[in-house]
């Protein structure tokens, strides 16, 4: 059988998506936090971030905010975070990884999650020269 | 620029990716600057059978499905019924899916800020529910038709009525966003979003079916659409 196509999330993907707050990973965690970029190099306020910590078994999502933020709360030694990207102006969404531990274990420098005193920054580009590494899937 | 990744890739729109949409369709303004433009890695192998986030009934209220019922009043609109089965690419059934959707009152509006549309809010109406599929894969919603709406991509722009939906199946790779559309509308031929899937046969899997079998009498008319997912290890598992 073929597989349902995907079509964008849209602009008003709040609405369904994101009527409960799903940014906890981790009560007692650390936070991730990070802003997108569209190719302009402008913060998407109209997205949305889904991360998996597949060793933990935990999920969460996160809208980004009027200044393009999403940020999350998540176990203090995950390894890696198996991450999507969905917004309006994104007919698929976009599948990338979030590396939190071994730096040497990412596939690209962009996969890096850079250490804060709060615990991580990892901004995703859309375009452009520094632009994220996504996965075809 | 020198691309430090250095595996294999596949750019972002090559077809091979499936029956898929073409991300930077240009009738489509928004993916001009948001469409990944860095050839795509390919996934290391293993993270193709990844387990996914399981949600069970704690993740529901009583009144998810029912978008008819979630105030004091009725919502106006052409009541309907929309279920379906979620399969895998075989045809087997996925169990325990979450399927989570959202829509347009009856009038073309959306109960979010950033709607400006002027045509009415119904206070009887959110827009939003969600359930799992049974141990069938099927799932079932009761709420109104929704209307067009127009948008600013480009002059006399109209969305065809649809219905957004988000998926979870059993494998993190499962993972599917998408709109289902209504059979017959004449908005089609001049949605971008809808036309930036490449194969016409593919468009099509996203039309509703109208099931007079299914529809109740004198109460609600009913569509019928399934959601085909691509195969994973994990089909056959009980949820």
């Amino acid at each position: 059988m073929r597989t349902t196509p995907s079509q964008t999330v849209g602009p008003f993907y709040s609405i369904g998506l994101c009527r409960r707050s799903d940014d906890v990973l981790d009560p007692d965690g650390v936070e991730l936090h990070g802003t997108l970029f569209d190719g302009r190099g402008d913060p998407v306020r109209d997205a949305m971030v889904e991360v998996w910590d597949p060793a933990a078994g935990s999920w969460g999502r996160s809208s980004t905010d009027g200044e393009g933020r999403f940020r999350f709360r998540i176990r203090p030694d995950a390894e890696v975070l198996e991450t999507f990207v969905f917004a309006r102006g994104l007919l698929r969404h976009q599948r990338t990884r979030i590396h939190l531990g071994d730096a040497r274990a990412a596939e690209d420098p962009t996969l890096v999650a850079v250490p804060m005193d709060d615990g991580f920054l990892f901004d995703i580009r859309m375009q452009g020269e520094q632009a994220t590494l996504f996965f075809a899937h | 620029m020198t691309d430090p990744y250095d595996g294999p890739v596949v750019l972002p729109d090559d077809p091979s990716l499936g029956p898929e949409v073409q991300v930077d369709f240009p009738g489509y303004r928004s993916t001009r600057w948001r469409a990944p433009s860095r050839p795509l890695a390919t996934l290391p192998e293993e993270l193709h059978a990844l387990r996914g986030p399981v949600f069970g009934e704690s993740t529901l209220d009583p009144l998810d499905n029912d978008l008819t019922s979630q105030h004091d009043g009725e919502p106006i609109g052409e009541r309907i019924s929309v279920s379906g089965r979620v399969l895998d690419d075989g045809g087997r059934p996925i169990r325990g899916a979450l399927v989570e959707i959202w829509q347009a009152n009856a009038c073309g509006r959306y109960r979010h800020e950033v709607d400006q549309h002027p045509a009415p809010l119904d206070p009887n109406f959110s827009g939003a529910g969600r359930c799992l599929t049974d141990d069938d894969g099927r799932y079932t919603f009761t709420t109104i038709k929704p209307g067009a709406y127009p948008w600013g991509n480009h002059p006399n722009a109209w969305r065809p009525a649809h219905i957004h939906f988000s998926l979870f199946g059993r494998a993190f790779e499962q993972r599917l966003v998408t709109q289902m559309y209504f059979p017959g509308d004449p908005l089609f031929p001049y949605d971008p979003i809808f036309n930036a899937i490449r194969d016409p046969k593919s468009r099509e899997l996203l039309l509703a079916r109208f099931d007079l079998a299914t529809t109740q009498p004198e109460w609600s008319l009913a569509f019928e659409w399934d959601i085909v997912l691509r195969s994973t290890p994990f089909e056959g598992e009980h949820a």
